[in-house]
């Protein structure tokens, strides 16, 4: 075998990955496409992971006083499953589509720093492996996905596992940060000489101010994560209160990262469902200028917000109510996204795919998310329901309901670009109910079960608890049709990937820029780009007699 | 702005900032509010250190000169002034470690209390991009005797920002750790 490869050049396809060469094309590509798609596999296959581990837990709580794991194994298994659907599958899933589809929508062929981007991907991917490398090194972070110090710390957690949490959180970290800066340089220096920033594509945008968040909220949960880690290995005292340090920082720390970490994996996601409602609605989206304004206003709020997390910690009363005040003024920007995507489907000619099927179902259970969210910014019910099955419910009617759902109408919206080939609708829909139902079956209940008193992170119940055995039983049998789902949804891609590619440029009639260019593109995104004077530059190619208003 | 390069370091100390800000944070929480008294601060020599701080200000002049004379295209005065600024960095860094060693026989270390703990962990980070700066105009100042002296010209935009970012840092590791407590 010569030592050297062949670099294709800018008019092939991408690299076939069954070749020898390819394979290698692959590891070492910079190519925002393969990155792109490389983020998607890396994080289905934690979410996959991650799912496991929630069956596991589900399994665990169907019946009461149940031993089918060691709570050891059951604390490791809690606390992997939430640090891995966060930080291994839901961001690369998100920063996945990003990467893929931001250089496409703004009409540019590279990311700003390519060899950044790849960059970014592997310590990303090194840092998810070595996390995982802990179940094979004495045993996994036990902690709790935020890692609550002096529990945490040597004396209470005395394997390497949160050891590993730490250095794997740290190099996912700084992937993070390098994505962010790709994110930001290249919405500003490579859009199409045309588009002005008030023209891009929502999804865009939000990924734009998304990398700002990223670069602000990853330091500080770096520099936590440093700190503890320097208390575990070098025997320093930050966070360790019975030598002088304060448990309570690390709080501050982590959620001073961990609230805007809640609309770095939100934002992206109302992007996706500003690009997929008002295709299949057949109409712009309803308040452009809004829904931009107002993903600026979630950001700036995110940093402000984040005590609501320690409200039973003990703060004063002033500190609470300043944060009770300022967690509810976040309920008025994302609800006025809300009120544009039921605005944009009124009176449109709406075509109900998948992808749309999954947006309306983001619309309903994120609003329950927010619903439930708004009502912890209310001191004494967070005081009453902190640290129950009230607070997982939320957290799942967020990420799983708001971001999940986004992920998926998203993935079956660009499918066809990214592969070149539709995943089957049939298919889709079996996904889509079984998945949407079992996952409403599982955590609407939970919400009761956390306000009659069931504490999260138990390791089983005593069986006279009255309502305590039937509700969990009822949440573990809808984590079985969440199963059945993802089963559909992955036996979906296998055989879509077995057919030929036949998608054409354009199959959903959009107007961005990504739908433009062949499905999928050739490693050069575009030769030639179409003229950009509106929001929707493929509309106006489309009709010349009726185009949208002129901003350039 | 159409210098990508110079817009990534921009945006990448912006980053950085809030990095050194939650560890100055955590500095000044455990001196001001909580009831331990600073056992570290006792035992620093702010006037050395003072003196030390010039020394890294300094090479912050001598690399705007240096790239000015680079930008005029006046080799001799570039690698003049290039040499000058790596040489102030250097002894800065000779000052952090005799300074780290001299509190080491003081029994004051990272593992002594939380104040040994919280201002090595500072320093100690601040230390680290002083030293990653060096390598950097290192690698700057050395390529431009050869005739990829082109990627000198690309590279000393970011650099330089993150030169003055690495001092303007300091300069409030100082206040914050050397002078408030003798005020």
């Amino acid at each position: 075998m010569s030592l050297f490869i062949d670099i294709p050049e800018d008019d092939d396809q991408l690299p076939a990955i069954n070749k020898d060469s390819g394979r290698l094309l692959w590891i070492a590509s910079v190519d925002h496409k393969q990155l792109g798609i490389m983020y998607l596999w890396l994080a289905l296959f934690f979410f996959l992971i991650g799912g496991i581990e929630a069956m596991i837990i589900r399994a665990q709580l169907a019946s009461a006083d149940n031993d089918l794991i060691s709570p050891e194994l059951y604390n490791q298994i809690f606390t992997m499953h939430g640090t891995t659907m966060i930080f291994l599958a839901l961001m690369p899933a998100l920063i996945g589509l990003a990467t893929y589809l931001l250089p496409l929508m703004i009409g540019a062929n590279e990311m700003a720093f390519p060899r950044l981007n790849a960059f970014s991907f592997w310590m990303t991917c090194m840092g998810g492996f070595l996390m995982y490398f802990s179940f094979f090194a004495g045993g996994a972070p036990d902690a709790g996905w935020f890692n609550y110090a002096p529990l945490s710390e040597n004396n209470y957690s005395s394997t390497a596992g949160v050891d590993y949490y730490l250095v794997g959180l740290i190099l996912t970290g700084m992937g993070s940060i390098g994505a962010g800066l790709n994110f930001v340089t290249t919405v500003l220096t490579l859009r199409s000489p045309q588009m002005k920033l008030n023209m891009l594509p929502l999804f865009a945008w939000m990924i734009f101010i998304n990398g700002f968040l990223l670069l602000a909220a990853f330091p500080l949960l770096n520099a936590g994560l440093f700190m503890m880690l320097i208390d575990r290995q070098f025997d320093a005292h930050f966070f360790i209160p019975s030598t002088g340090g304060s448990a309570i920082l690390w709080q501050h720390f982590f959620w001073a990262f961990g609230h805007p970490e809640v609309y770095i994996l939100a934002l992206p996601a109302f992007g996706i469902i500003s690009e997929v409602i008002p295709v299949f609605s057949r109409k712009p989206i309803f308040g452009y200028k809004f829904i931009a304004a107002s993903t600026v206003a979630i950001a700036l709020l995110a940093f402000g917000v984040w005590i609501h997390h320690m409200f039973a910690a003990g703060m004063s009363n002033t500190v609470n109510g300043f944060f009770a005040a300022s967690s509810m003024l976040i309920g008025i920007p994302t609800g006025i996204k809300v009120i544009n995507w039921i605005g944009t489907m009124y009176k449109g000619s709406i075509r109900m795919t998948v992808s749309m099927m999954f947006a309306m179902a983001f619309l309903i259970d994120f609003t329950i998310g927010g619903l439930s969210g708004a009502s912890f910014a209310i001191v004494p019910i967070d005081w009453q329901l902190t640290d129950t099955y009230y607070v997982v419910a939320h957290i799942h009617y967020v990420f799983l309901g708001g971001t999940a759902f986004g992920i998926f109408a998203g993935i079956f919206y660009w499918f066809p670009k990214i592969s070149g080939r539709h995943l089957s609708e049939k298919l889709g829909k079996w996904h889509l109910w079984l998945f949407v139902l079992g996952f409403n079956m599982t955590f609407l209940l939970q919400h009761v079960l956390g306000i009659i008193g069931m504490p999260r992170r138990v390791y089983t119940y005593p069986a006279d608890l009255s309502y305590w055995e039937i509700l969990n039983l009822v949440s573990s049998l809808g984590a079985i049709f969440m199963f059945a789902g993802i089963a559909v949804f992955l036996w979906n891609i296998y055989v879509t990937l077995k057919k030929p590619r036949q998608a054409e440029d354009n199959p959903w009639e959009a107007w961005t820029l990504e739908w433009a260019t062949t499905s999928p593109p050739q490693l050069q995104n575009f030769t030639s780009l179409p003229p950009v004077h509106s929001r929707r530059p493929l509309w106006d190619l489309k009709h010349p007699d009726n185009p949208d208003k002129k901003l350039n | 702005m159409k210098d990508k390069g110079k817009l990534l370091v921009l945006f990448l100390i912006a980053s950085e900032a809030f990095f050194f800000i939650a560890l100055i944070i955590a500095y000044v929480y455990y001196r001001n509010f909580t009831n331990a008294t600073d056992t570290v601060a006792a035992n620093l020599d702010a006037m050395r250190t003072g003196i030390f701080t010039l020394f890294l200000v300094g090479s912050s002049v001598t690399l705007i000169f240096g790239k000015r004379a680079l930008k005029k295209g006046n080799d001799q005065t570039f690698k003049l002034f290039m040499a000058l600024t790596i040489l102030l960095g250097a002894v800065f860094m000779v000052g952090q470690i005799t300074e780290y060693i001299g509190l080491y026989h003081k029994q004051i270390t990272l593992n002594k209390d939380v104040f040994g703990s919280s201002f090595f962990t500072l320093t100690g980070f601040h230390g680290l991009h002083v030293i990653l700066g060096i390598i950097a105009l290192s690698i700057l100042f050395g390529v431009s005797f050869t005739k990829m002296k082109p990627v000198t010209l690309a590279g000393i935009e970011g650099v330089d920002t993150y030169w003055h970012f690495v001092d303007v840092v300091w300069i409030f590791v100082f206040y914050f750790v050397y002078i408030t407590p003798l005020l």
